[in-house]
């Protein structure tokens, strides 16, 4: 089989059975997405599809081929961080640490939702184009990914950081 | 490698809100947990639990798993190899296990999920395909799992951590009670709950040769590991390392658990390294939680509110045989002055997954009585709660008599009123409304004691670049460790913290004692210290004859600003470089044991704080809302701020799951766990998480090392009894029972649509 991962093409020999996460953990070595539940209850294994976030653990590698995947490998390195990355940092956005790809990334993906004006649970006025970015849009979007050591408030502070001061790729609103 | 962090250049962060030091490997999903690190001809493990609560197994049907593809072997009580039986915690030195039964040696079940079978496999989706074919018959008996039914027979354990389990003191509470003025006798219940750290319970086992065994778990018991395998698996402690350099979540969960036993015996039975990762329901049956509860307080008092009788009991349901009772008294054995105290635990048990630490065992579900019932009290004495404790205030320790080291609630309470704006609050219950939301504000105190485990052991070694290396065999789960660890070090030898690097999670390292009760802080920083007065003396030794100091004693220099200096003097000194070199060194190494925590025997040593919550309460729902939050802590000198700040606001966060969501639900009939999954046990979400305030007195504790006390645990107590008193402010409603889920508040405030009336009490 054939995938697409950070911007690198991965041929491998695979059981029709495996979940894009075990591929990624297991198989290709990329242990930045998390194992949290493999139910889909947790988001630890969230990851991008053309922008677009997934729950790993709920997807079959097989169906992913020829698309474009990105992981926290991906987006940043311990060198050269991604904004976001820094920001949860700054704001002490998680403590163990193994929540975090998936927060980092499901926090990507909603900028883009954001974007594209897609309203939530929360959003006030569901007819404007766009939707105003609130703490508590955030936490809405956000509450798919589980943080059991409570660093709640340091990633919605991340967050909104990056959505209100977007780096200059330009990201929300 | 790290990106810009201003105070990484400068000396003495202590105090300083430093950004952690692992954050960057963090973030960047770099850092590498247990199931993470992938030996040669690695295989992996799944488990077969056990479907009935106690019996035994009297037949397993392998043969359509051992004919799947990819399996290797398939391990039972018949084949596994032969392990002794783990030496217990707090009762042995050497022991961690919480639960001292054999795992996998005889064909007994002792609890519904208790493994039965290990599948070991070529790949993660073989194992558990052919555990699902593993078919098991059992001679089932009948199990112990009612607790209400067998309240009757609960019993007294021997003691309660070492401490009496019954506490009388200041004459008949009991006669006092019934002579007091004004009274609060009542019923209070917790469920059971379980740690649910996102990072599954993980191990990856690899024999290096027969008698030589590397370990990759997740734990926070590092050095008890080693003790405890090496009496179960007859080796010398050497012979047996284990690594442990991030865990992801622990809260007393991760540690020497059955799994642990299983994938070491996997790994010898298949001649292969084995990696075993629970799966989330595995978690459920196979690691314990905290236990459920019914306790009792009763409180008299006089007009003034001063207390004339403190009576805390009850029971908790835990696993026949263990040793684990939660301590749900300790917090009225310190917190107020009440003229006569009886306090008293009983245990009730069952056959079920022993129970075991897990966020301020004991304290979180004792104070949620304790301080409900203060609550309550003070509502029919029409007294602000505030101002209740207060008058409650002990000179001296109420159930030993001695001397606190430190003691700073009123004033945490005096600035956490105000900056909460308490004063606002109207003590009328049901007042306070918007709309179909009634509004209510509560208040707790948060209790934890301090601990410094002895026997923690530090290494410094200085290079002649004008570096330093601490180690000690700690670790971080999440705590800020290596970041306040690399502080500490840093400001006591003079460098800037990038000059000093932590190194951890391993247990080559000079041992360390566990991750738990709140004490790793303190107990290495108190090995650090000691090994920095070795290290001082090795200096000047090394300084010798040619040097500015020659002559001084080791008490006459200190370190400062990268070398040896005569205290008080800026100028006669020289830089650990220069000392080095000229002795023609490349380093100086020291290692030292922390001095025993004699500062526990000597003085009653708590960590205090006062919650502060405003709710929401929805009518037609029943949902509870926590509005604002606003935490004020009293435990010693802050190390770091920001991690600080992180470890309170994670305890409180656990604490309104516990108040208002989490529940580990249990079938009575099957001894199951019926909600083993993040999907039915509910953790707080972002939008259950209001934005937390927490301050600190920042009162350093002049009898702890670096005037620290350990703050990991504290942030959870005081939370749900804080919930409940503000649910009663806003509604009138007072519930004693955990989880305050909408039935329950329904219950109480039920009322047609449309109909808002004062709520009555």
């Amino acid at each position: 089989m054939h995938f697409a991962i950070n911007g690198r093409s991965y041929d491998v020999e695979l059981d029709i059975r495996t979940s894009l996460l075990d591929l990624l953990r297991d198989r290709l070595g990329l242990t930045g997405t998390k194992k949290g539940c493999d139910q889909g209850a947790c988001g630890a294994c969230t990851v991008l599809v053309h922008g677009e976030r997934i729950l790993s653990c709920l997807a079959l590698a097989v169906q992913y081929q020829r698309r474009e995947i990105m992981t926290i490998e991906g987006l940043g390195t311990p060198n050269a961080l991604h904004p976001l990355q820094q920001g949860f940092i700054a704001h002490d956005g998680f403590q163990c640490g193994y929540c975090t790809p998936g927060q980092i990334l499901s926090a990507v993906g909603l900028a883009r939702e954001l974007q594209n004006g897609v309203p939530s649970a929360v959003t006030a006025n569901l007819t404007d184009d766009a939707v105003e970015v609130t703490a508590d849009e955030v936490r809405e979007r956000m509450s798919g990914n589980l943080c059991r050591c409570g660093a709640h408030n340091g990633i919605v502070e991340a967050v909104l950081e990056y959505l209100r001061e977007p780096p200059e790729t330009g990201a929300a609103r | 490698m790290t990106p810009a962090n201003p105070a990484m250049r400068r000396f003495g962060t202590i105090g300083q809100p430093v950004s952690r030091l692992d954050g960057p490997l963090k973030v960047a999903g770099a850092a590498r947990f247990a199931a993470e690190v992938r030996p040669e001809r690695l295989a992996y493990a799944a488990i077969v639990p056990a479907a009935v609560a106690k019996g035994h197994v009297i037949a397993i049907d392998a043969a359509d798993a051992r004919a799947t593809r990819g399996v290797i072997a398939i391990m039972t009580h018949e084949n596994a190899p032969r392990m002794g039986r783990p030496p217990r915690f707090i009762e042995d030195p050497d022991g961690t296990a919480f639960d001292s039964s054999p795992v996998m040696q005889d064909n007994r079940v002792r609890w519904n999920g208790q493994a039965v079978a290990v599948v070991i496999a070529e790949n993660q989706d073989i194992a558990e395909h052919a555990a699902s074919l593993v078919r098991v018959s059992y001679s089932p008996e009948a199990a112990k799992l009612s607790f209400q039914a067998l309240l009757l027979s609960a019993r007294r354990p021997a003691s309660i951590l070492g401490q009496p389990t019954e506490v009388n003191a200041g004459g008949d509470a009991e006669q006092a009670l019934a002579s007091a003025r004004f009274t609060v006798d009542e019923i209070y219940t917790t469920p059971r709950y379980n740690h649910n750290a996102i990072e599954l319970h993980a191990l990856t086992a690899v024999w290096e040769a027969e008698d030589r065994l590397t370990l990759h778990d997740s734990t926070q018991m590092l050095a008890l590991t080693v003790s405890t395998l090496a009496r179960v698996l007859d080796l010398p402690k050497d012979h047996i390392r284990v690594l442990s350099p991030f865990v992801g979540g622990g809260f007393g969960g991760k540690g020497f658990f059955s799994h642990t036993l299983l994938a070491i015996a996997a790994a010898k039975l298949a001649g292969r390294p084995v990696r075993l990762v629970l799966s989330r329901e595995g978690v459920f049956r196979l690691i314990g939680g905290r236990a459920n509860s019914r306790q009792r307080v009763a409180l008299g008092a006089r007009s003034d509110g001063t207390l004339t009788a403190l009576i805390h009991t009850g029971a908790t349901g835990v696993m026949t045989g263990t040793i684990f009772p939660e301590q749900f008294t300790f917090p009225a054995r310190h917190l107020y002055a009440a003229d006569s105290l009886h306090l008293d635990q009983a245990i009730v048990e069952l056959d079920i997954p022993a129970n075991i630490a897990m966020r301020a065992p004991g304290e979180s579900i004792g104070s949620f009585a304790l301080e409900s019932a203060l609550d309550e009290l003070a509502a029919k004495l029409d007294l602000d709660p505030v101002e209740l404790r207060r008058r409650n205030e002990p000179q001296k320790d109420p159930t030993d008599g001695r001397a606190f080291s430190t003691r700073n609630i009123v004033e945490a309470y005096r600035r956490g009123a105000e900056r909460f704006g308490w004063s606002n609050r109207n003590p009328a219950p049901g007042t306070q409304r918007d709309g179909e939301w009634s509004i209510g504000q509560g208040v707790a105190t948060a209790y934890y004691p301090y601990y410094r485990f002895p026997g923690s052991a530090a290494r410094i070694r200085i290079t002649a670049d004008g570096r330093a290396v601490v180690q000690a065999a700690a670790h971080e789960m999440g705590m800020g460790t290596a970041t306040v660890q690399s502080q500490h070090a840093a400001q006591l030898l003079g460098l800037p913290l990038d000059r000093v690097t932590f190194e951890y999670g391993d247990t080559a390292l000079p041992p360390s004692a566990l991750a738990g009760g709140s004490t790793q802080t303190a107990s290495i920083a108190g090995a650090v210290i000691a090994a920095h007065e070795r290290l001082v003396e090795e200096l000047l030794r090394l300084a010798g004859n040619d040097s500015p100091l020659a002559g001084a004693g080791p008490k006459e220099v200190e370190t400062r600003n990268g070398g040896l200096f005569r205290k008080g003097d800026q100028e006669i000194g020289e830089s650990y470089e220069t000392i080095l070199r000229r002795a023609g060194r490349d380093h100086a190494e020291c290692e030292a044991v922390g001095t025993p925590p004699a500062e526990m025997m000597n003085y009653s040593m708590l960590s205090l704080g006062a919650q502060f919550c405003e709710v929401r309460v929805n009518d037609i729902t029943g949902e509870v809302r926590v509005a604002r939050w606003l935490g004020s802590f009293d435990t010693g000198r802050i190390l770091n701020p920001k991690t600080a700040a992180s470890q309170f606001r994670g305890g409180i966060i656990m604490g309104i799951g516990m108040a208002l969501t989490e529940e580990t639900l249990f079938d009575e009939r099957s001894g199951r766990i019926m909600n083993p999954s993040l999907a039915e046990y509910h953790l707080p979400v972002h939008l259950d998480v209001p934005q937390i305030d927490v301050i600190w007195t920042d009162i350093p504790d002049p009898q702890s090392p670096a005037g620290v006390h350990g703050i990991g645990e504290i942030g959870i107590t005081g939370c749900a009894g804080a919930i409940a008193n503000a649910i009663y402010n806003a509604t009138g409603t007072r519930i004693r029972e955990l989880p305050i889920t909408p039935d329950k508040v329904l219950a109480f405030t039920s009322q047609p649509y449309g109909q808002s009336r004062p709520l009555s009490s």
